[in-house]
């Protein structure tokens, strides 16, 4: 039985898509709680603006971070959500389950918390919307001890890492991305629930450059599946998407008519190094000039594979606006193996070496793109013993104000302006 | 054994991190990893992979909002128990992934999510619109200047035949974030929208001192527009802050760090449209949003400014474009001046950037289309 009228939230209970409303109100009837996310909700659509306070600090013994505090400002009226803590889990790599262990934490959330979660939040944990304070204990406790799963991070932590589904089902993938982002999830347990960084940072492992984790969008470090050889072609199936025996893309403009597959118009036309062309009925590549973008594997999935000596580019500083701007990553190491079966050594020692410097040079609440701009590009490819080359860079610099260094100029700066006099007058 | 209040530390365990990964592999799945040949969409929503094996991995992709109860999660349980051998997968963008191991057991599942009224539609896949992802809004955030699963849900009503279709030149990611911060990293998104305030922070002098780090809240400030300022409360002066508004760019940078420095407001709050953002390296490189609409008010439960501006851009796009091209891609091809003429969208002089690195969008160049703009 509704315990608030919603007459605005009632209007998102009509269309065709789902309704989080409809939602709540089935979940309202085994928690009654969830009557007063609605009513919170509604006075919100009402007078239009949030009615939760800003932060709290809440959080399970040992850990700063995976919780994140919530109070509504109006608790008399909405008990229910006087208290409507976050807690994130650590989402698997890929986000495959099994019902049981999703069963497991239904019921751990139905005992605990408000039965509210959003699968998944924007940097991919599980996250349970709402328990109370002295709740949290407890359900870690059982969280740990009887489904074996942890927290994920938040705050100045690193952010629990996230891949694109990868190898697991996926044909483009060129590095194992979900053993990459367990195996360094698992490394950095520590990292991900004790703060003690300048701002929070985070991994994502995206398998090929169509970067369906959007990971140089939003990762200070963004691994990214590429490959050094060659496009496996397979010419018959060139020759069956030719005669349209095939549909493009995968079928994925299968909803409109454009007319029969061309190949001149579809793939070496919107070629961006123009490396292709037809010859003798066979497709060829120049793939000296290929720069990988996956444009011409999507359109042609059966026809057209990524190489086979296969890889990861590393891009580093990526950010939303706040504040400076939003950055995109900056290209750092253009080709890294990136395997199991080192346990990904090369990759870790990269992302330590980053961490040492950001962490001494970085400003309170400073993400490392942030920090790499305001020191520099230059500075960075230093610190990170690297040797700079032309693939960091769109274009050179178009102003000439080089920091030299010292030691880099004859003789060094220091000079005898009595000597300059003695042959320059004033 | 129980939690045990009194010793809270007792027989503790920590950084276990997540269950791993491979235990929740459906058998398919775990057979076929690294051995996946090519796929193809069969129909909006259904996609194929095939294995070197021959195996092969049918998915039904639905979509779903990303606030979900417990109930619908158990609901989704039963579906995958089912039809899926017990296993099943979220995407990043909040779809739901039911997989089975052979054709004939496709139709069953479309026919059994169909039964359930509209709690899962089939879609999402290819030349369409997916998913919206989005951030928690007035659900369950201090900092929103909007609602976030109340404009998805309006939206996503509205193009509900673009997800459960391929009929556009390429994929449209819509995300929405409710404020600045960008939880949803919407700045690289082909529509996004976006919460915005646009009135300067109050200043609770009452309780600053209290709950505040002057310092932080001063440097918090990107434009330098908070300084340290005295004020009198109940006859004692107190150390506080002041606001200079005219550089104040609504960023709301201080309130994160400061409590006592509210700006959320009814009036001043409401929704910017970005858009032509992509994180894919196909063809062109990654692009940011960008703004094209400053400001649209909230108007809940169905914010129909909002709906109609995003159905606009979307169908002008649709009716234009060529194949292949996302929306920032033909934005650029046609030019800027020619988006706002063909959308119907009044350019303002919101649009022209004056933050950092602002020169970097401005046009150095004669080379220009006469469009209505020219007087």
């Amino acid at each position: 039985m509704a315990k608030h009228e919603t007459p605005l939230l009632d209007e998102l209970e009509k269309g065709p898509w789902p309704s989080f409303v409809t939602d709540i109100k089935r979940q309202a009837e085994k928690k009654p709680e969830c009557w007063d996310i609605l009513g919170q909700v509604e006075l919100s659509y009402k007078e239009r603006i949030t009615h939760w306070k800003h932060g709290g600090i809440v959080g399970v013994f040992g850990y700063g971070g995976g919780i994140v505090g919530r109070y509504s400002d109006m608790p008399k009226r909405f008990p229910g959500v006087e208290h409507f803590h976050t807690v994130r889990l650590a989402q698997p790599a890929s986000k495959y389950y099994t019902t049981k262990h999703l069963r497991d934490i239904c019921d751990l959330w139905e005992k605990y918390g408000s039965g509210m979660t959003n699968m998944h939040g924007s940097t991919g944990d599980i996250i349970m919307l709402g328990c109370r304070t002295e709740a949290l204990e407890p359900f870690f406790y059982e969280l740990t001890h009887n489904i074996q799963q942890d927290l994920g991070g938040s705050g100045s932590n690193l952010r629990t890492p996230a891949n694109c589904l990868g190898q697991s089902r996926c044909e483009w993938a060129c590095y194992d991305t979900e053993e990459a982002c367990h195996h360094l999830t698992m490394h950095y347990q520590d990292e991900i629930h004790r703060p003690a960084f300048p701002y929070k940072f985070k991994f994502k492992f995206s398998g090929c450059p169509n970067d369906c984790v959007a990971a140089i969008a939003r990762s200070d470090v963004a691994v990214i599946g590429t490959w050094r050889d060659n496009i496996r072609i397979d010419q018959a199936a060139v020759k069956e998407y030719v005669a349209g025996n095939i549909p493009g893309n995968g079928g994925a403009h299968a909803g409109r008519d454009w007319g029969k597959f061309d190949i001149q118009k579809e793939v070496i036309a919107l070629c961006p190094t123009e490396c292709m062309w037809m010859e003798g009925g066979e497709l060829k590549i120049d793939d000296s000039e290929c720069t990988r973008c996956m444009h011409c594997i999507n359109v042609m999935p059966k026809a057209l594979r990524p190489g086979a000596d296969q890889g990861a580019t590393i891009c580093c500083g990526a950010k939303a606006p706040i504040l400076d701007g939003a950055q995109f990553a900056t290209l750092i190491v253009p080709f890294m193996k990136a395997s199991a079966d080192n346990e990904f050594e090369e990759l870790i020692e990269f992302i330590e070496k980053i961490w040492d410097w950001w962490m001494e040079v970085g400003k309170n609440r400073e993400r490392v793109g942030e920090t790499m701009q305001r020191i520099g590009l230059p500075t960075f490819i230093k610190v990170m013993d690297l040797e700079p080359i032309p693939q960091h860079i769109k274009e050179p610099r178009s102003n000439p104000y080089v920091f030299w260094q010292e030691e880099e100029v004859e003789g060094g700066f220091e000079r005898d302006v009595d000597e300059f006099r003695a042959r320059h007058a004033a | 054994m129980a939690y045990d209040p009194a010793n809270p530390m007792s027989d503790r365990i920590s950084d276990i991190g997540p269950r791993y990964y491979s235990d929740f592999h459906p058998p398919v799945i775990k057979a076929n990893k690294g051995k996946w040949l090519w796929h193809e969409i069969t129909q909006p929503g259904v996609l194929v992979h095939k294995s070197e094996t021959g195996d092969e991995c049918w998915t039904v992709r639905v979509g779903a909002a990303r606030l979900i109860s417990i109930e619908l999660i158990r609901e989704m349980c039963d579906i995958a128990d089912k039809h899926c051998e017990g296993f099943f997968r979220f995407t990043t963008r909040n779809n739901v992934e039911f997989m089975v191991d052979s054709k004939a057991k496709v139709q069953p599942l479309l026919d059994d999510l169909a039964s359930r009224g509209n709690k899962f539609p089939v879609g999402g896949t290819g030349a369409g619109v997916t998913n919206i992802v989005h951030t928690q809004g007035w659900v369950h955030c201090h900092t929103p200047a909007t609602d976030a699963s109340g404009v998805v849900k309006a939206v996503m009503d509205e193009l509900f035949d673009y997800f459960t279709s391929m009929t556009l030149p390429a994929q449209v990611r819509i995300a929405l974030a409710c404020c600045l911060n960008m939880c949803g990293a919407v700045h690289a998104s082909d529509i996004a929208i976006l919460g915005v305030h646009r009135k300067p922070p109050m200043i609770d002098h009452k309780r600053i001192t209290g709950v505040c780090e002057l310092p932080l809240a001063i440097s918090a400030c990107p434009l330098g527009a908070v300084k340290p300022a005295k004020a009198t409360v109940n006859g004692e002066e107190v150390k506080t802050v002041t606001v200079n508004a005219e550089r104040c760019m609504f960023c709301g940078n201080c309130y994160t760090m400061c409590p006592a420095m509210p700006l959320a407001d009814p009036e001043g709050d409401g929704i910017a449209i970005l858009v032509g953002g992509k994180v894919s390296n196909s063809r062109t490189a990654p692009k940011f949003s960008k703004l094209v609409i400053p400001f649209l008010p909230n108007t809940p439960p169905r914010w129909p400014e909002t709906v109609a501006a995003v159905k606009g851009i979307l169908e002008a796009y649709a009716k234009d474009a060529r194949k292949y091209e996302r929306v920032g891609e033909w934005a650029e091809r046609i030019g800027w001046e020619k988006f706002f003429e063909k959308c119907d969208i009044p350019f303002t002089i919101k649009s022209i950037d004056d933050y950092r690195l602002a020169y970097d969008t401005w046009r150095t160049t004669t080379q220009f289309k006469y469009t209505s703009h020219v007087k």
